[in-house]
């Protein structure tokens, strides 16, 4: 081991992506290149009675417009892995608005979306449900990704018979991810074969689908995607553009571009969907909570069954003996809603920190003190200890870091010139989902080292991670170890999804590196120094030398349980937000987190994603919301000038900071997953100051002056 | 997006002989508006003239004011001294507005004549009678956060989203136009107008009509100015609500105020009611309330933006307790 885990290692992928030399999925050049654009619907539901394409067909430069009465019949697909089970353009059912109703080809980007622009539609409109709130005794359960109900305990004789209750009602907001990258698809047969370049989170997922769909073997059908410009979750399951993109090229036999709008991003593969939820919670004096139920309903789609599971996060965060929790949907005429960073835990620590917060104001206890009482030593729904938790120290290292004992607890009582100051602080908590990968590493004449990995790098620093684990192991410098990913010719490896990349493609990474160290060790006839290593090829006469490596958790994939240990990564957030007494405008002034969260193989690359995922929660809390068109069942305003997203000027000095932990148990390199866990919380410590600062407690995201007034 | 011709005017007359030709033709400027509007075929112009090479000079008048001409950019002008010393006001404006970069693009006779961000202007499958007249507004029933609060009309609540046009009605501005019919002077108060039943007529600017150029007049006052906007993203957001307002207190009683407010009307809404009530009262807390009182008076909330009737006044009165504060003097 040469020490290069640990070390702030500035972005191996930092300079090509500043100058522009990172090519992005777009930006892919290939020959022969046709573009494609869709017509969408302007109806929630119904059914298309006319659809007249006769003057986009003979506009300049069209080569095909695809609609449900020429596209080639697909094979079923299900979610998950596809982000919806329902497929466009495969008949004359509308179940969303913005569901495509044609795909027009085009020699050019331009022309292919002003031929879309001449499409003509007429519709039979149906009844439609849009606003889940005003229907909520529709609510049906479904099955997910998790059971949709637990319950432990006796919640109703815990609670008769404590002396402090309390039951509030939640509400967050419908967002969406709106990543920097829009959706884009290129798509190429070549000799019967598909290759695609996709803006895609999982290669393999992709693969897996879309040969799926199409009736192909998944080795019929190659993706790559070598860089995202941010996913957030919504390039995670699989859409049906990206199928249709490759219908589309193999109808028109030349390659072709599909980027999809920036309104079509909010119509196209997902959102985080709103969740009213319910908290009940009930205490002793002491602050020790003897019950605690927590209800979420969201909206769900016609099609399909993602249930956004806004009151999980209360089956593990406090240690309660009564504990309920229950997750309900709505459905409604729009599209499937999908994770965001960061699901579940996100939405339903906001229910369940702000409630929290609540109960220490009716009992007069310090918020933080509150929590070290309720603090769980072992998982209270499944009942296993944590393979580690550090929480306690996160909560007093935030805490002293913040200046919280200067926190003067009434409300109102903190200000300074014309803005009244408030202080709040919440937890935050996040599965650690684990998946299997693998990858090999080579050592290459000349010393160099290559790793190979399906993975995908959205942004989280993995270009530099994984050759900083490689060359940990093999002792030579991380500069001399490059990565290449995103391909499925590649390794296997999984989703870039639920913080899950570092801690199982590092792991993998790290076992072929090992793997790789013995070859040589034992080539060499005993241990072996670094810079021999490039000598030890030459006299043995080789170009290189592989190892190849595996990783798999020892648990059920894609869930933090394994049969010991239940894994989840934990923090502490302290916020101030500031309020002019008068105009009532919340803006948030600085914010300290501290995490517990396994081993930090990069502290810099680490502390970015941190104080990303704090911005995350900071637009959660204060300014985004997708509006609905209820009249209309629409989206109302598409584009980013009218979602808002935090922008440099609202964001203050964010500090972050990690406990000094190794959890073995997650994985062999110690790590856990933080992509998500910074943005949990946020909204809720923000909400809780905002009371802290004005007196007015708002229950519903965003905070916006209004409720303020 | 429809084709279009496209071609450079070197002065006012060629802009005005070249857009004479065509009836759906218009001028371009920035682009940072039109542009938008085409790509989204709410604007389907035939022929674009561009007239950025028309006179951008921000020069002093014989009587001591400013004269801008219609093409300088919005950044220029921002960081004109002149404009800087004479009128802060305006030059806050600027800035609080849009982005840098659409700052850098955006000009002076652009940004009178940008329209409205409403939703349902922007949405062709909604109706909205700025769009096709007569179809209805679908933003009176449907989500109106955004929309005016003051001035409205059964046919539209749409408001004007400029930041500089505000500070513009506060100065008294004046706006030069020339046509084929020859050159006229338009009061700023004047050249925007409330919807009524035809909220597709936003300027009084006739057909082929060209700004050349904006006037703000002399006063000795306006140095004492100042722009506040309340939004809801500290930067690049439209103002829910914006009030631009110079004071001077002379001998404990209010000599001279402006009172301008953004976001809550189809124009930019000179606080004509507050402004009397105040002249020649103290500047008190008390008299600013009530002068906001006035002039929200006739305000009419809508099911999702009623709360600016409050936010109006309470910026009003934030806005000029700081004027006062600081003696009516500087900021």
């Amino acid at each position: 081991m040469s020490n290069e885990i640990g070390k702030p290692l500035s972005r191996l992928d930092g300079r090509p992506k500043v100058t522009g030399a990172a090519r992005y999925t777009a930006d892919t050049p290939i020959e022969g290149l046709t573009y494609a654009v869709f017509a969408t619907s302007t109806i929630p539901h119904g059914r298309v009675t006319k659809l007249d394409v006769s003057k986009a067909e003979v506009a300049p430069g069209v080569l095909k417009v695809l609609t449900h009465l020429n596209t080639p019949k697909l094979k079923p697909i299900q979610h998950p892995p596809a982000g919806q089970s329902l497929m466009p353009l495969q008949d004359d059912r509308i179940l969303y608005e913005g569901q495509p109703v044609a795909l027009v080809v085009a020699d050019t980007w331009e022309r292919a979306r002003h031929a879309a622009d001449l499409v003509r539609v007429e519709y039979a409109r149906a009844p439609f449900l849009m606003d889940f709130t005003e229907h909520l005794d529709k609510a049906v359960t479904v099955k997910g990704f998790f059971e949709p109900d637990s319950k432990t305990g006796d919640f109703d004789r815990a609670f008769n018979s404590a002396p402090v209750k309390l039951k509030q009602n939640y509400h967050l907001a419908d967002r969406h991810h709106n990543a920097m990258e829009p959706h884009a698809t290129i798509a190429a047969w070549r000799r019967g074969k598909l290759d695609m370049y996709d803006t895609v989170q999982g290669v393999f997922v992709a693969r897996t689908v879309i040969a799926q769909a199409l009736g192909r073997k998944p080795a019929d059908v190659r993706v790559r995607s070598k860089y995202l410009g941010g996913g957030y979750g919504c390039k995670g399951f699989v859409w049906p553009h990206q199928i249709l993109a490759a219908v589309a090229a193999r109808e028109v036999r030349r390659p072709v571009k599909l980027v999809l709008t920036r309104a079509q991003d909010y119509t196209s593969h997902g959102y985080q969907a709103a969740t009213e939820q319910t908290v009940t919670l009930a205490a002793g004096r002491d602050g020790q909570l003897v019950a605690l139920r927590h209800e979420s309903v969201a909206p769900g789609s016609m099609s399909d069954d993602y249930v956004e599971y806004g009151a999980i996060a209360s089956r593990t965060m406090y240690a309660c003996p009564a504990l309920e929790t229950r997750h309900r949907i709505v459905r409604v005429n729009r599209g499937p809603g999908t994770p965001m960073r960061a699901p579940q835990e996100g939405p339903s620590m906001f229910g369940l920190e702000c409630a929290m917060d609540e109960l220490a104001v009716v009992l007069k206890m310090d918020p933080v003190e509150l929590r070290l009482k309720n603090y769980a030593e072992r998982d209270p729904t499944k009942g296993k200890p944590f393979s580690s938790k550090k929480l306690r120290e996160c909560y007093s290292e935030g805490a002293q870091r913040f200046g919280w004992e200067r926190r003067n607890p009434k409300p109102g009582s903190m200000r300074e010139g014309h803005d009244l100051i408030g202080w709040g602080m919440a937890s935050a908590l996040m599965e650690t989902y684990r998946f299997p990968a693998t990858a090999r590493v080579t050592l290459e004449r000349g010393g160099t080292v290559l790793i190979e990995s399906g993975t995908q790098e959205i942004g989280t620093g993995v270009y530099t991670i994984m050759p900083q684990i490689a060359a940990d192991v093999l002792g030579v410098a991380p500069e001399r170890v490059r990565l290449v990913l995103g391909d499925t010719t590649l390794p296997g490896a999984g989703m870039t999804a639920g913080s899950s990349t570092t801690m199982g493609v590092g792991s993998a990474v790290h076992d072929a590196a090992t793997k790789l160290k013995q070859k040589l060790t034992e080539m060499a006839g005993g241990p072996i120094a670094p810079d021999a290593y490039a000598d030890l090829l030459k006299r043995r006469r080789l170009e290189k030398l592989s190892a190849e490596g595996l990783w798999k958790p020892d648990g059920e994939a894609g869930t933090g349980e394994s049969k010991e240990w239940t894994m989840y990564t934990f923090g502490a957030v302290f916020v101030e937000v500031r309020v002019d007494e008068s105009l009532r405008v919340p803006r948030l002034a600085r914010c300290v987190g501290v995490y517990s969260a396994g081993r930090i193989i990069n502290p810099k690359t680490a502390r970015s994603q941190m104080t990303g995922g704090m911005i995350w929660g900071l637009g959660q809390a204060l300014l985004e919301h997708t509006e609905l068109e209820l009249n209309y069942g629409r989206y109302v305003a598409k584009d980013l000038a009218n979602y808002l997203v935090p922008v440099n000027a609202d964001v203050p000095d964010l500090e972050a900071y990690f406990v000094d932990e190794v959890d073995e148990h997650a994985s062999p390199i110690g790590a856990k997953g933080i992509g998500e866990l910074g943005a949990v919380g946020v909204s809720a410590a923000i909400a809780n100051a905002v009371y802290h600062a004005t007196g007015v407690r708002v229950r519903d995201l965003p905070i916006t002056v209004e409720k303020l007034l | 997006m429809k084709n279009f011709t496209y071609s450079r005017a070197e002065n006012a007359e060629s802009a005005i002989i070249l857009i004479s030709s065509n009836a759906d033709a218009k001028f371009l400027g920035g682009g940072t508006n039109l542009v938008d509007l085409m790509r989204e075929n709410i604007e389907q112009p035939d022929a674009l003239v561009d007239v950025t090479n028309l006179s951008k000079d921000i020069e002093e008048t014989a009587d001591g004011g400013i004269s801008i001409g219609a093409a300088a950019k919005n950044t220029a002008v921002a960081n004109d001294k002149k404009v800087r010393e004479k009128f802060p006001v305006l030059a806050q404006a600027i800035l609080f507005g849009a982005s840098g970069q659409i700052r850098n693009m955006a000009t002076v006779g652009g940004n009178l004549l940008q329209r409205t961000r409403c939703y349902y202007f922007y949405d062709d499958a909604a109706r909205c009678n700025k769009r096709e007249v007569g179809s209805g507004c679908d933003a009176i029933g449907g989500f109106n956060r955004i929309h005016a609060i003051l001035g409205t009309s059964d046919a539209c609540i749409a408001t004007h989203p400029s930041d500089m046009c505000v500070a513009l009605a506060a100065l008294d501005a004046k706006v030069l136009v020339e046509g084929k019919h020859g050159k006229r002077e338009i009061a700023f108060n004047d050249f925007h107008k409330l919807p009524d039943n035809t909220p597709q007529i936003e300027t009084e600017l006739q057909t082929g009509e060209l700004i050349t150029a904006v006037e703000i007049p002399k006063n000795d006052f306006a140095k004492h100015s100042i722009y506040r906007k309340v939004r809801d993203r500290a930067s690049y957001a439209f103002a829910l609500v914006s009030v631009a307002a110079a004071l001077e207190v002379e001998n404990d009683a209010i000599k001279n105020v402006r009172i301008a407010l953004g976001g809550v009307a189809h124009k930019p809404w000179r606080a004509f009611e507050a402004e009397n009530f105040l002249t020649g009262n103290q500047a008190t807390g008390t008299n600013f309330r009530q002068a906001a009182e006035a002039e929200l008076k006739a305000a009419k909330g809508y099911e999702h933006n009623s709360f600016k009737i409050e936010l109006a006044k309470r910026t009003i009165v934030s806005v000029l307790k700081e004027l006062a504060e600081n003696g009516g003097i500087k900021r």
